[in-house]
C-alpha cells in the first residue's frame, strides 16, 4: 500500500478507524483542537459523543467497554481535561476495563516549562494505568495507537493513556497502518502448566464439599459456557462476585447468589465449610474475604487466574492454574468426572431460607411503610424479564440493586467495584446504551451519586440516549449513614442531604419523569418508564433509614454476618 | 507480629523506555518497602536496561513486589536473590585532606591495609577508591573518619551477577522470539 502524507491528527483518525473504533466520548479544548478539526471530517465514521465533563467521558468509555467487550475510547484536552479523566482511569484499572484515553498535550518544545494547560499526565497516570505513553512525533502515532489498543484489550484488560503532543498532531507523516499483536516484554496470557490442570481436576474430582467463586474474569474471558459446564458436570454450587454476577444466569440452580460483605449468608457460611474452594477470574478483594487469616483456612484452594501478580497476593493458592480461563476451564473440564453433591448443595438451603425470611422478604415484599430499594430493584428486573443491563452507582442503591436484580444474559452488570466511584453510574449508563444499543439499560442511582455527574443529563438529552434512570432517593448518603448507625453511635455527621426537585431538573432537560411515593404507584411508574421510548427518570422516594443486609462487618470473619440489628 | 526480614537483591531487565524507573520504584513505595540501593545501567544486550535494587523484605513481600514489577508492560523480567546466589560488588570514593594524610602515617597504612587505591594526590586533597562489599567499604570509612581526614565520601549502589548457570533473560528472549515467529507464521 502506498504511503500517504497526512497530518498527525488525520493519522490518529485513520489509526482509530483501523482499530475498528466507531464510538468515542470526549470534550474538546486548546491542546486537542487539531484532532477535533480532523474529527470533523470523520463525522460519518466516528460517532463522537460530546459529554459534559471529562470524568464522564472516561466512565462512559468504561460502560461502553463493559457491556460490549470492545475498547472504550475517550478524547480530551490537556491539563484540566486530562486530569478530569483520572478517576475513570483509576476505576478502569481496578476493574480491569479496557479503555484508551487520548489527551492533548502542549508541544514538545514547551514541555517542562509550565506552559498553559501543561500537566505531566504520563507521570500522573502511570501508577493507575496499564500503560501510559507520550506521543511526541507524528511518526509514532500509528505504532502507539495500535500498541495502546493491543495492551488495553489483551490479557487482563486495563486503561491505556496516550498523551498526544500538539506538534505531533500538526506535523506531517507518511502514514502506514500498524498492527501490533506482540510485545516482547509483555506476556498477556501466561503459559498454563498442564500439571496444574491435572492437580486442579484431581482436587475437584476428590472434593466432597466444593464451592466455586465466579469473578469478572469469566465475563472478560468469555468463559461463561465453560464455567456452566464445569459446575453442572461436577455438581458444584457457585457464588458470584459483584462484577461476576451475570457470568452465570441468576436462576441457574447452582447459582447461590452474590459473594462478599453484602453477599448471601449461605455463601459466607459455606466458604468456611467447603473442602475445595475454586476461584475463577477473581482476586480475593477484601470486600469478598473479610478477615484474611481466617478465610477458608480449612479448604484447598484452586485459583484460575490470568494475572500472575494476583496469585498468592491475598489468599495463598494450593493450585494456581495460570492462563485464560476459557482455555484452562476447558482443559480441566476434560479431566473432571460427573459428580453429585446433593447433600452438600442441600445444606445451603437452611441459610438461604433463613436469609429469605429475615432479610429478603422484608426488603422485597414489605407489607407496609415506605418503599424499599430492594423492592424497586426486584420489580424492575421482573418487569424487564431479567433481560436488562443493570448499571449502578455506588452506595446502598448499588448493593441492593445488585442483590435483587436478576440476570439471564452475560455482560449485564456495570458497576464500580474496586474503586467504588460515586458518580460512575450516569455516564457509565450512557456508555452502555452505545455499547449495547439493542438492550434496555437500567441505572440505579442514589441522590448523592446522581448529583456527582448530574450534568450528564445534558448528554442524554442531546443524544436521546435511552437510559432508564431509577433514582432511589432516601435523602441521605445512605451507605455512610448506615455505617454511622452501626459503628459511630448514630452520629449522622454530614450524611443527611437536602435535595433539589429532580422532576424539574429532568424536565428542564426534556427527559420524561415521574416520582413514586406510594407502593401502589410503583408498578405503574415502572411500566411507564419501560414503555417510554428513550430516556426516563423514575424517582422513587424510598425509606430514609434503609439498611443493606446481611453484612459482614469490615475485619470480621467472612461467615460472621449480621442479618438484622 | 513483625516477620523476619532478609536482605534481597532484585535484578530487573527492561526495555529502554522513558519513565520506567518511576514505575519500578513506585511498586516499592506502595508496598512500604525502602530501597537500600539502586543501580541502573545498560545491560549486555542492546536496548535492554538492567536495574539492581536492594532492600530488606520478607520472602512473601519480595515475591509480590517482583511480580508486580514484572507486570509492567515494558519490563522484561524481574528476579530476586539472596546474597549467596549472586556475586556482588560496590565501589566507594573517599576524598581526604592531604595535610591530614601527611601528618598521620596511620592514614596511608589504613588505606593500604584495606586494599584501597589512591587515584589522585594534590597539595589540598587525596582521592582514594575502594571496591568491595558494604562492610569493608564502611570499615575503611570508619577508620579514616577516626583520623578526622575525610572531606567527602560516597558509596555506590550494589551491582550483582548471578551464580546460576542459566541466563534467565537469554532464555526468556529466545522463547519470546520463537513465539513471535510462530505467531507470524500462523498469519
Ligand atoms: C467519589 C466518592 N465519594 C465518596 C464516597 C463515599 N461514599 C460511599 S457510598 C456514599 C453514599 C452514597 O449516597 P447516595 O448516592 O445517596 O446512595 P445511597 O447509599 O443513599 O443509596 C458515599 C458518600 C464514594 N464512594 N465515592
Ligand atoms: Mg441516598
Amino acid at each position: 500500500m502506498a504511503k500517504e502524507r497526512i497530518t498527525g491528527s488525520e493519522a490518529l483518525m485513520r489509526s482509530l478507524e483501523h482499530e475498528g473504533v466507531t464510538t468515542l466520548f470526549g470534550y474538546p479544548g486548546g491542546a486537542i483542537m487539531p484532532v477535533y478539526d480532523a474529527l470533523y471530517g470523520y463525522k460519518d465514521k466516528l460517532n463522537h459523543i460530546l459529554v459534559r465533563h471529562e470524568q464522564a467521558a472516561a466512565h462512559a468509555a468504561e460502560g461502553y467497554a463493559r457491556v460490549s467487550g470492545k475498547v472504550g475510547v475517550c478524547l480530551v484536552t490537556s491539563g484540566p481535561g486530562a486530569t478530569n479523566t483520572v478517576t475513570g482511569i483509576a476505576d478502569a484499572m481496578m476493574d480491569s476495563t479496557p479503555i484508551v484515553v487520548i489527551a492533548g498535550q502542549v508541544g514538545t518544545s514547551m514541555l517542562g516549562s509550565d506552559a498553559f494547560q501543561e500537566c505531566d499526565l504520563v507521570g500522573v497516570t502511570q501508577p493507575i494505568s496499564k500503560w501510559a505513553y507520550q506521543i511526541r512525533r507524528p511518526e509514532d502515532i500509528a505504532w502507539a495507537v495500535s500498541r495502546a489498543f493491543y495492551i488495553a484489550k489483551s490479557g487482563r484488560p486495563g486503561p491505556v493513556v496516550l498523551d498526544f503532543a500538539k506538534n505531533a498532531q500538526v506535523g506531517m507523516v507518511d502514514y502506514e497502518p500498524c498492527d501490533i499483536d506482540f510485545i516482547r516484554s509483555y506476556v498477556p496470557v501466561p503459559k498454563t502448566d498442564p500439571e496444574t490442570v491435572r492437580q486442579a481436576a484431581e482436587l475437584i474430582n476428590g472434593a466432597k464439599r466444593p464451592f466455586i467463586l465466579v469473578g469478572q474474569g469469566v465475563e472478560i474471558g468469555g468463559a461463561q459456557e465453560e464455567l456452566k459446564q464445569l459446575i453442572e458436570r461436577a455438581d458444584i454450587p457457585a457464588g458470584c462476585t459483584l462484577l461476576g454476577l451475570s457470568a452465570l444466569p441468576s436462576d441457574h440452580p447452582l447459582n447461590m447468589g452474590m459473594l462478599g460483605m453484602h453477599g448471601s449468608l449461605a455463601n459466607s457460611v459455606k466458604t468456611q465449610e467447603c473442602d475445595v474452594l475454586i476461584a475463577v477470574g477473581m482476586r480475593f478483594d477484601d470486600r469478598i474475604t473479610g478477615k484474611l487469616n481466617t478465610y477458608a483456612t480449612q479448604a484447598k484452594k484452586i485459583h484460575f487466574e490470568i494475572d500472575p501478580a494476583e496469585v498468592n497476593k491475598n489468599v495463598p493458592a494450593d493450585v494456581a492454574v495460570l492462563g485464560d480461563c476459557k482455555q484452562t476451564l476447558a482443559e480441566v473440564l476434560e479431566l473432571v468426572k460427573p459428580n453429585c453433591h446433593k447433600e452438600w448443595i442441600e445444606s445451603f438451603q437452611k441459610y438461604l431460607d433463613e436469609e429469605t425470611s429475615v432479610v429478603i422478604e422484608p426488603e422485597v415484599h414489605p407489607a407496609e411503610g415506605p418503599i424499599k430499594m430492594g423492592e424497586v430493584a426486584r420489580k424492575v428486573t421482573e418487569m424487564t424479564g431479567n433481560k436488562a443491563v443493570l448499571v449502578t452507582d455506588v452506595g446502598q442503591n448499588q448493593m441492593l440493586s445488585a442483590r435483587y436484580f436478576k440476570f439471564s444474559q452475560k455482560r449485564s452488570i456495570v458497576t464500580s467495584g474496586g474503586m467504588g466511584t460515586m458518580g460512575f453510574g450516569l455516564p457509565a449508563a450512557i456508555g452502555a446504551t452505545f455499547g449495547a444499543p439493542d438492550r434496555m439499560v437500567c441505572l440505579f442511582v442514589g441522590d448523592g451519586g446522581l448529583q456527582m455527574t448530574l450534568q450528564e443529563l445534558g448528554t442524554i438529552m442531546e443524544q436521546h440516549s435511552p437510559v432508564k434512570i431509577i433514582l432511589l432517593n432516601n435523602n441521605y448518603l445512605g451507605n455512610v449513614r448506615q455505617w454511622q448507625e452501626m459503628f459511630f453511635g448514630k452520629r449522622y455527621s454530614f450524611t443527611p442531604m437536602m435535595n433539589p426537585d429532580y422532576n424539574m431538573i429532568a424536565s428542564a432537560y426534556g427527559i420524561p419523569n415521574r416520582t413514586v411515593i406510594d407502593r401502589a404507584d410503583l408498578e405503574r411508574g415502572i411500566r411507564e418508564m419501560i414503555d417510554t421510548d428513550g430516556p426516563y427518570l423514575l424517582q422513587v422516594a424510598v425509606i430514609e433509614e434503609g439498611r443493606v443486609l446481611p453484612m459482614c462487618c469490615p475485619g470480621n470473619d467472612v461467615d460472621d454476618m449480621v442479618l438484622d440489628y | 507480629m513483625e516477620q523476619e526480614k532478609t536482605f534481597y537483591t532484585l535484578i530487573v531487565f527492561s526495555e529502554n523506555f522513558a519513565g520506567l524507573l518511576n514505575q519500578v520504584t513506585a511498586v516499592f513505595t506502595r508496598r512500604q518497602v525502602n530501597i537500600e540501593s539502586l543501580n541502573v545501567s545498560a545491560s549486555s544486550i542492546k536496548g535492554v536496561h538492567k536495574y539492581t535494587i536492594t532492600c530488606w523484605s520478607t520472602e512473601e513481600q519480595i515475591q509480590l513486589i517482583t511480580k508486580q514489577i514484572e507486570k509492567r508492560i515494558d519490563v522484561l523480567q524481574a528476579h530476586y536473590f539472596t546474597d549467596d546466589e549472586i556475586f556482588i560488588q560496590e565501589v566507594a570514593l573517599y576524598k581526604l585532606s592531604t595535610p591530614a594524610v601527611l601528618e598521620n602515617p596511620a592514614v596511608s597504612s589504613a588505606v593500604r591495609h584495606h586494599g584501597a587505591q589512591i587515584v589522585e594526590v594534590n597539595p589540598t586533597y587525596t582521592v582514594v577508591s575502594k571496591k568491595g562489599l558494604t562492610d569493608d567499604i564502611m570499615s575503611l570509612y570508619y577508620a579514616l573518619n577516626d583520623y578526622n581526614c575525610v572531606l567527602q565520601y560516597v558509596r555506590s549502589g550494589r551491582i550483582a551477577i548471578t551464580k546460576s548457570c542459566t541466563e534467565y533473560l537469554d532464555a526468556f528472549l529466545e522463547e519470546r522470539r520463537r513465539i513471535h515467529e510462530e505467531q507470524q507464521k500462523q498469519k
